[in-house]
């Protein structure tokens, strides 16, 4: 009976067993990236390519348009941005954008609505306002102001930014995809003030970060790299005698960063690194320099582009702590290698990778420009060790120019040697 | 027929249970013994007597203490939540203080806790490691025991103590808990440019495998001689039977060579005790004596190049030429100027890691011409002096810069070349 039972058992196991692999298997396709048989791979289930590929589905691009004939600027009024292409092109590309951002809103997203007599907007039977066909050129509402922003934002990226994203370009739709808020934008982490308490210090991490993938690597990994121009780098790069200080906790949040570029670009680590070796660019496959150029890319759209909209913004699309929406690797990539899977927008779309022949110097971001500026309020600023480094202690060391914001550099406790190395380093 | 099952032991001793030989300390004895029928599954059926005594009662105070004060700052960083203190329990953690503390005293929620949960944490652990001294020595046994823990120990305190003593600062040390304490070894590990090329990473994983390979090919040769009375192998050291016999015979055939029934338990005990010892070796050179292990490995010949890779790779492109900076300024009335800087780069700015030690394209692009083309960049142009090829590539601009086009460019662009 005994020996029955615990055949019984091992049965049941087996079955089990047997059932949870055949249940859980996914047939994969992988790339090799690499030399042979290194492991430098991607990796995919199939199920997840299928989804990857009808997540990323470019929309039908509208019949060209006449290049020629009248000019925008003088077809329209208030044309601050496309006024040196013809009013074909200019009305195509609108009615694409509408089709890209705002699909369900209409027109009346960013241009002023029709109204009544009682000065309501009109709506039809759906639901959708109508918009005042008599005054598209009004900057009333604030969507038309960030969207002209944005415009030259899309020109900026496709003229200036070729190292990142190549003749491939974007367009509104590469982050926007249908929505008018873009799924992937980011804000920055609240501080949660838990370094001031007696106990309980949490030290910027050892939490499900979403934006590290949910390890418990730091939460607040964007803003230091990708507004700020902290310093990613923390390999020492000599064998022996470095006086690279980079701390391991500083490590941390390079780290962090990296597994949300990772998630972002759907890919692993050999993606972009020979990881025997995470320094060396000899070894590196060349999308790693197309991903440096990324994050100064992103560092350059937040600060030229993104932030300056602060006082544009109404409260409800700023985030916690006041701070506008902000764009990271996810917002175009959208778990794709390349947004898209690299399917160009832009060749259909030329009028947005031309260079401007004159570039605006100023773009208005009031609807009635304040007689006083105001400029962008400042947003607290987490330093990756900001929450760990206690007051007043911050200064201890010498031992580079301003390492107490470097996040988390190891300072030496005392003063260097004559040879720059820390004392107690034998 | 009766039989006889080594894990799942089918016939088990019941009768009172058995309280040693008399000892001198006798009142530290719990006087607590019975049989269990569940405990004589899977070893001896009896359990007790217990030996606390002074030792063992305050390494188990310490110990609590320690626990506390991790428990207690994990429980305190989800605001005392009992569900979220449970949900997240993987990710919390109690950290070392911040790098900037140096080994200095830290306030206590800047890495004070830490410091005193690990100095109660390795009291105790001290405590239990003279315990094991002690009782072994009480019993007239020999201390194999104390100094395998001991071994143990050493790699702890490097972790946690020496290493960060060394590189003066306890920021460097290893935080308190379940997933942290994880992250900090891949990190640790990236940061000195991959521990897979410390030598003395390698030998601990050497013995760390070979322990276990050791541990099956002791216990099945142990279990397959069972019913020879091959489990009895005290009295086959000294009294060597067939089963000792036909297991070495065994093993000569196999392989032409055996251990002896008691070199089998050096073997094993080496393997083990040295796993921690080469480890923490390992760990205590790490920051101190070398500081990029990858580049230590191809400076003594031992990180072969891989041949052919399907890519070719460009230089570090933060060593190019300074990349034009879009800048905003918000004017009064409300609108924005826009400007463009071209920052030069300061092969300094980067902490230092972005100085030329630059192995690869130093014969072929000088750093210094480099940054010099990328100066002739015109006021508010955006011409860099890297473009791109048809294929996506990157393209240099050394002829442009003055300097001979490197050898055939194209083909072994990517090769490093050695220093």
């Amino acid at each position: 009976m005994k020996w029955l039972l615990a055949k019984a058992s091992f049965g049941l196991l087996a079955v089990l067993f047997v059932s949870f692999a055949v249940a859980t298997y996914h047939s994969t396709s992988s790339a090799g990236i690499g030399s042979p048989g290194v492991g430098m791979q991607v990796v995919e289930t199939n199920i997840a390519l299928e989804e990857k590929l009808a997540a990323n589905v470019v929309p039908t691009p509208l019949p060209p348009a006449d290049k020629g004939g009248v000019l925008a600027v003088n077809a329209y009024k208030n044309v601050q941005v496309l006024g040196h292409v013809s009013a074909g092109e200019f009305t195509r590309l609108m009615t694409s954008i509408t089709q890209w951002v705002s699909p369900n809103q209409g027109c009346a997203y960013c241009h002023a609505p029709l109204r009544d007599a009682a000065g309501k907007p009109v709506v039809d039977e759906e639901g959708t306002v109508q918009v005042d066909l008599n005054n598209m050129q009004s900057d009333e509402l604030y969507t038309k102001r960030v969207a002209r922003r944005m415009l030259q934002m899309t020109m900026r990226i496709n003229g200036e930014w070729k190292l990142h994203v190549k003749a491939t370009g974007v367009t509104c739709y590469t982050c926007h995809r249908g929505n008018p808020v873009p799924a992937n934008i980011w804000f920055d982490v609240p501080d949660t003030g838990d370094a001031e308490g007696a106990l309980g210090n949490r030290a910027g991490q050892n939490a499900p970060a979403p934006v590290a993938g949910l390890a418990s690597l730091p939460g607040a990994s964007l803003r230091p790299y990708l507004v700020n121009d902290e310093n990613i780098r923390v390999l020492s790069t000599e064998a022996v005698g470095s006086d690279n200080r980079s701390s391991v906790k500083q490590t941390e949040w390079t780290y962090s960063l990296m597994i949300h570029m990772s998630k972002s670009l759907g890919v692993n680590c050999t993606y972009c690194h020979n990881t025997r070796s995470m320094a060396a660019w000899s070894a590196s496959p060349p999308a790693r320099a197309a991903a440096y150029y990324g994050i100064r890319m992103v560092r350059e759209l937040n600060n030229a582009y993104l932030e300056p909209l602060h006082d544009t913004f109404p409260v409800e699309r700023l985030g916690t702590i006041g701070d506008v929406p902000k764009v990271n690797c996810a917002t175009c990539h959208a778990g794709a290698y390349k947004p898209l899977l690299g399917v160009s927008m832009l060749k259909d779309f030329q009028i947005l990778a031309e260079a401007k022949p004159q570039p605006p110097k100023t773009a208005n971001l009031q609807a009635n420009p304040a007689p006083s500026g105001t400029g962008v309020p400042p947003v607290p600023v987490p330093s990756p060790d900001a929450l760990n480094v206690a007051p007043g202690d911050a200064g201890a060391s010498d031992a580079g120019p301003a390492p107490a914001l470097r996040p988390g550099t190891a300072p030496a406790p005392a003063p260097p040697s004559a040879s720059g190395r820390a004392p107690a380093r034998p | 027929m009766a039989e006889y099952q080594n894990i799942f032991t089918q016939i088990q001793v019941a009768a009172p249970a058995d309280f040693g030989p008399p000892i001198v300390d006798e009142q530290f004895r719990i006087r607590y013994g019975r049989m269990s029928k569940l405990l004589g599954w899977v070893g001896s059926a009896q359990l007790g007597p217990l030996y606390l005594g002074y030792l063992g009662i305050a390494s188990l105070i310490f110990g609590f203490i320690a626990i506390e004060i991790i428990g207690l700052n994990m429980w305190a960083s989800v605001g005392w939540s009992p569900v979220q203190f449970i949900r997240q329990l993987p990710w919390l953690a109690l950290e070392p203080p911040p790098p900037s503390n140096g080994l200095a005293m830290p306030s206590l929620n800047q890495g004070g806790w830490w410091l005193m949960a690990g100095f109660f944490l390795t009291i105790s652990i001290l405590l239990w490691w003279l315990r094991t001294f002690r009782r072994a020595r009480a019993l007239g046994m020999g201390n194999h025991v104390a100094w395998a823990f001991g071994a143990a120990i050493f790699l702890y305190l490097s972790l946690g103590f020496i290493r960060p003593i060394l590189m003066g600062s306890w920021g460097e040390a290893v935080p308190f808990g379940i997933f942290p304490h994880l992250d900090w070894t891949a990190a640790f590990s990236i940061r000195y440019g991959n521990l897979f090329y410390n030598p003395f990473h390698a030998l601990s994983i050497v013995f760390l495998y070979g322990s276990t390979l050791l541990f099956a090919m002791h216990g099945a040769t142990v279990l397959a001689l069972t019913h020879l009375g091959g489990e009895r192998e005290v009295s086959q050291i000294i009294d060597r039977g067939t089963a000792a016999e036909r297991g070495a015979l065994f093993w000569r055939w196999t392989m032409g060579f055996n251990a002896t029934f008691e070199s089998i338990h050096r073997w094993a005990w080496w393997f083990a005790v040295l796993t921690p010892l080469t480890g923490g070796i390992g760990i205590i050179l790490t920051g101190t004596a070398v500081d990029n292990w990858y580049l230590w490995a191809v400076k003594h010949n031992f990180a072969p190049e891989y041949e052919n890779p399907p890519y070719v790779s460009g230089p570090d492109p933060a060593l190019l030429a300074p990349l034009p900076q879009l800048k905003v300024k918000l004017l009064p009335d409300g609108g924005i100027e826009e400007y463009i800087v071209t920052i030069a780069a300061d092969p300094s700015a980067d902490g230092g890691t972005r100085s030329p030690p630059a192995i690869e394209h130093s014969e072929t692009m000088p750093l210094a011409k480099a940054l010099d083309a990328g100066s002739n960049v015109a006021e508010g142009g955006v011409e860099l002096p890297v473009t791109l090829t048809a294929d996506g590539g990157l393209a240099l601009p050394m002829a442009d810069a003055g300097n001979p086009p490197p050898p055939d460019a194209g083909a072994d662009a990517g090769k490093k070349v050695r220093p």
